[in-house]
């Protein structure tokens, strides 16, 4: 196995509000091995988005509590515990990130190449001439035409997938070890988002790069993805690889997610599956599984306790009462419950 | 994936624990606590703004006394006694008397009414034109917009002070012609910012929903535009307020404001000002008051539009 | 399909907006198609392409530049006012952002009914049975009436708004991108809903998307538009299997599918440069400037669409050579 460079014990995340104290992400503990693409799952406000800002330390300190045991060990360094000073020179230079939306995320009145060649300045001690010959080989590796006119231009003379790749191109500027792309191509065309994924994907390889990729769109994971974790309600319900998640998933809201997605070869009009209900209220979580009351499998004991953890093989392991010997697993989906290691 | 939460005790082990349940109880459209409205929730938002809260009740007592005041003291406002003129504060009149002998208090009390009147009286007006003609002009835009938008160019350059002589020499010096002077240009700045809002709203999906129903231009005004602008033009009217009592300040300052023997604050602090040298507390309360109300407006326009901008929401 | 009845004709239908000086945005350039009563067509395209323009100038919320809707064989753009609203009455449309869709100081009651009041169709004790009839028809409970929208989640928002739709008994619903915004198991939720009243009410619907897997579930056929223009049309499992515009193919190679192995074995077909700007368009076809087949005759003549197999149409000038030379592609 390759080494792991990213460690995420127990990162418990919750934000003060209005109403009272909102637990978006719940003890979650993963991995993140040198060169591979883990992808996390789940629908909107399910944590993932805030747990790949937490790594980032990107969260607004003023209304945001990380519990004090979490830690998130980057190369066996806490990054919670640094300094603000510290995580400046990690961000953008060791980890960086690119985010759904090109157009808020870059500064509307400055230059494409100052943009990328400020981000190369602030982690490395070069000259201004060299750092906008690093920013116009970077515009050139993402196959923006015209690189050298384009760096002159300014964000609003660039179209949407334009846009997306200058932001590739200062999130890798520095050669980052770890990319966390939360949801990246979201807000683009499908024929722009073929061309973005593949970049990335091409950048990744060729830097040796390891991602984070944050998504929704089960597509995109299938075709880019090593390892999936599968969250729900700020937990990790699932995670396995990605064969492993697709055809063999072992909890139920995997298999709903999978389900709700029309097939190639399906008929038409034929009656999707739908989840009932809506996720929970995360300010008063659920005792217990906190998909239970919408799992068509769920038991008494599920809105007891928290399932307890089952390993299926090295990768995939996943938090479900079924998986219990004395588990009422009638008719269940063939192939769900899988031989347990 | 914690597996810290489990642990092993008796009723693990009852048999009923592993009964299928299913999706059994969920209704599937619950949806959380009956929340609050929009109003209620800028309500709670307003009250957590100490300094609005402290304009709002300074205002309240600003008007209790208003009212109430000459009812205490019991002094007439239009009462001249020649044997008490230009006295200090004392506990028979507490804030003194006038060149005339008239107790400066129940003055200012009654001037305060007429002031906060035309306040209120010009902002009514400015609020039904401005609103009305800048909702047609941004719903109907085109032709509409076009001859609104200059009679508003042309309204708003006119030099303001002018037409008010006019006018007050057309109609005579009254309280009436102070205020069609008064709001017949302020409205053009209101019909702006609802036609600027009008523009937007008009964009989103609901406005559509209702074209798409059949629903005809006024009820599209009614319904769907005029609620939804409702908080921007609330903050503008509380702001507008203290802007008019400083303006009829100034117009009876320069003497074109109410006819005496009736009065308002201007006009007493016009008065108060040939007095300056040796009396100052003529001028001194009048002006005190003027100040004091426009700061309540102010406080509570600042807190309201606070309250109002939804990217504050918590 | 002859059988059918047809309930809409849209006959070169243009819709041109001008964004400045000499500069006209031709959203819909000349575009023809037919909805049969109880079918749903589907739109899918790019952002841009002049779906959501075309969507709604068919419902009449914006007037078109040329061409003819003709609902029942009337044009839509030439009804005076009383018809109109007659017309409301029978046409319905159900919008994107379940957040800008509703209007925020009303409660859901008033929405949903806000088209009965409008067409004066129920009173008092009438009207607040057949709200609370229409929020159970969509999933939700009569509780809901009294609250308001943003209590809501979106799935549930857009449900208020199929039911407000559905309050004044349209025949047909044009569907504007309805579950793009939604998540993917409450998509699955909402397209359900859809053709189960459709079965329910024999509705039709103009259900346009941009993803393509929703769109092909739920039409029976699809046009696909690129750029103002109706690339190709044909039965949904026709298009799919057999797509015959370079652009159509490229747009079904790009779609990602939730399934790993077809993912990997899948062939790439890249398209290179991005969707140009729909201003001032050049004559010749839409598409030349990413097509790889493209050549002189492309870029002069804007080609028409023909139908090249039975019921299956397509815009292109080399599609027929192209299908004979790699029938399998």
């Amino acid at each position: 196995m390759k080494e792991k460079i990213l460690e995420v014990k127990n990162l418990e995340v919750s934000f003060k509000t209005y109403a009272g104290i909102s637990h978006a992400v719940r003890g979650i503990d993963f991995n993140l091995h040198k060169g591979e693409t883990l992808a996390i799952v789940g629908e909107s406000g399910c944590g993932k988005t805030v747990s790949s800002k937490a790594i980032m330390r990107l969260l607004p300190e003023s209304n945001t509590l990380i519990n004090e045991n979490s830690e998130v060990l980057f190369h066996g360094e806490d990054l919670l515990k640094k300094s603000e000073n510290e995580m400046v020179s990690i961000r953008g230079s060791k980890i960086s990130m690119i985010f759904q939306d090109p157009m808020t995320s870059l500064n509307p009145t400055m230059k494409i190449g100052d943009q990328i060649a400020e981000s190369i300045l602030i982690h490395r001690q070069i000259s201004k001439e060299e750092a906008y010959k690093e920013a116009l080989e970077m515009l050139q590796l993402v196959k923006i035409p015209n690189a050298e006119k384009r760096m002159k231009q300014y964000p609003f003379e660039f179209s949407g997938g334009m846009r997306q790749r200058a932001m590739i191109a200062i999130a890798l500027a520095c050669k980052p070890e770890i990319l966390i792309a939360d949801e990246p191509t979201t807000a683009l065309d499908v024929t722009i988002q073929a061309q973005i994924m593949e970049l990335i994907g091409e950048l990744q390889k060729e830097l040796d790069m390891a991602m984070i990729l944050v998504t929704h769109d089960l597509g995109v994971v299938a075709s880019v993805a090593d390892k999936i974790q599968v969250m729900y309600a700020g937990k990790i319900v699932e995670r396995g690889d990605v064969r492993e998640i697709f055809y063999q998933s072992t909890h139920p809201y995997t298999r709903a997610l999978l389900d709700s997605v029309p097939k190639i070869h399906s008929t038409n009009k034929e009656t999707l599956y739908s989840l009932k209900g809506t996720p929970p209220d995360l300010i008063n979580p659920p005792v217990g599984c906190s998909f239970a009351p919408r799992c068509e499998y769920g038991m008494n004991i599920c809105r007891k306790k928290y399932p307890e953890l089952t390993k299926f093989s090295d990768t995939q392991e996943c938090n479900c009462w079924l998986h219990d010997p004395r588990a009422d697993v009638r008719n269940l989906p063939e192939n769900m419950i899988r031989r347990r290691q | 994936m914690s597996t810290k939460e489990v642990v092993m005790t008796e009723e693990w082990n009852e048999s009923d624990d592993f009964e299928r349940v299913g999706t059994e109880g969920l209704s599937g459209e619950d949806i959380g606590e009956k929340s609050l409205t929009y109003w209620a929730d800028v309500w709670r938002r307003f009250r957590e703004n100490k300094l609005a809260i402290f304009g709002l009740i300074l205002l309240a007592v600003i008007v209790v006394i208003l009212f109430v005041g000459p009812l205490i003291t019991g002094q007439d406002y239009q009462l001249i006694d020649a044997s008490i003129k230009n006295q200090g504060p004392s506990s028979a009149h507490w804030f003194g008397t006038d060149d005339m002998g008239r107790d400066l208090f129940t003055r200012v009390c009654v001037g305060g009414r007429i002031s906060i009147y035309i306040g209120l009286c010009c902002t009514l007006v400015m609020f039904v034109i401005g609103a009305l003609l800048g909702a047609l002009a941004g719903l109907k835009g085109g032709l509409v917009d076009d001859i609104i938008m200059r009679i508003c160019e042309f309204i708003g350059n006119l030099p303001y002070l002018i037409i008010v002589v006019i006018l007050s020499m057309v109609l005579g010096r009254s309280m009436f012609s102070l205020v069609f002077a008064m709001s017949l240009t302020a409205w053009v700045g209101t019909a702006r910012m609802v036609r600027g809002q009008i523009l937007q709203i008009k964009e989103q999906d609901y406005v559509q929903a209702a074209t798409a129903l059949g629903a005809s231009t006024g009820r599209i005004i009614i319904k769907h535009l005029l609620p939804n602008t409702l908080g921007i033009i609330m903050v503008d009217i509380t702001m507008s307020v203290p802007g008019f009592i400083f303006s009829e300040a100034f117009l009876s300052y320069i003497g074109l404001g109410v006819r005496p023997p009736e009065t308002s604050w201007g006009a007493l602090a016009s008065a108060g000002q040939q007095q300056l040298m040796f009396y100052p507390h003529e001028l001194f309360f009048p002006c005190l008051m003027i100040v004091l109300t426009m700061l309540t407006f102010h406080l509570i326009g600042d807190g309201l539009s606070d309250a109002l901008d939804p990217k504050l929401r918590k | 399909m002859d059988k059918k009845e047809v309930l809409i004709e849209v006959k070169d239908l243009k819709k041109y907006f001008q964004v400045g000086r000499n500069q006209t945005l031709k959203a819909v350039d000349g575009v023809n198609f037919k909805i049969y009563k109880g079918e749903t067509l589907g739109i899918v395209g790019e952002s841009g392409c002049g779906k959501t323009t075309c969507g709604k100038t068919v419902m009449g919320l914006y007037q078109a530049t040329g061409g003819e809707v003709l609902f029942d064989g009337v044009d839509i753009n030439k009804l005076n006012k009383k018809e109109k609203k007659e017309f409301t009455k029978r046409a319905q449309i159900i919008f994107q952002d379940p957040y800008s869709s509703l209007n925020p100081r009303m409660t859901v009651g008033d929405i949903i009914g806000e088209g009965i009041d409008i067409h004066k169709l129920y009173t008092g004790k009438e009207r607040q049975e057949k709200i609370y009839e229409l929020l159970e028809l969509v999933g939700l409970n009569r509780e809901h009436a009294l609250r308001f929208p943003h209590e809501f989640s979106g799935g549930q928002r857009q449900r208020i708004g199929i039911a407000r739709a559905l309050a004044i008994e349209p025949e047909f619903i044009v569907c504007d991108e309805p579950i793009s915004a939604l998540d993917v198991s409450i998509q699955a939720q909402v397209v359900n809903l859809l053709i189960e009243l459709q079965q329910k009410k024999n509705l039709t619907y103009l259900f346009i998307a941009h993803d393509l897997s929703m769109v092909k579930h739920i039409s029976d056929r699809v046009g696909v538009m690129y750029l103002g223009n109706m690339v190709e049309f044909a039965e949904s499992d026709e298009l799919y299997q057999n797509p015959l515009h370079p652009y159509t193919k490229a747009l079904m190679a790009a779609i990602p599918i939730p399934d790993p192995d077809t993912e990997e074995q899948k062939k790439r077909i890249r398209l290179e440069g991005e969707i140009p700007s729909p201003v001032n368009p050049k004559p010749g076809c839409r598409f030349v400037t990413r097509c790889r087949y493209a050549t002189e005759k492309c870029h002069q003549e804007t080609p028409k669409l023909e139908e090249l197999v039975p019921e299956h149409f397509v815009a292109c000038h080399r599609a027929k050579e192209l299908m004979e030379d790699h029938p399998q592609e």
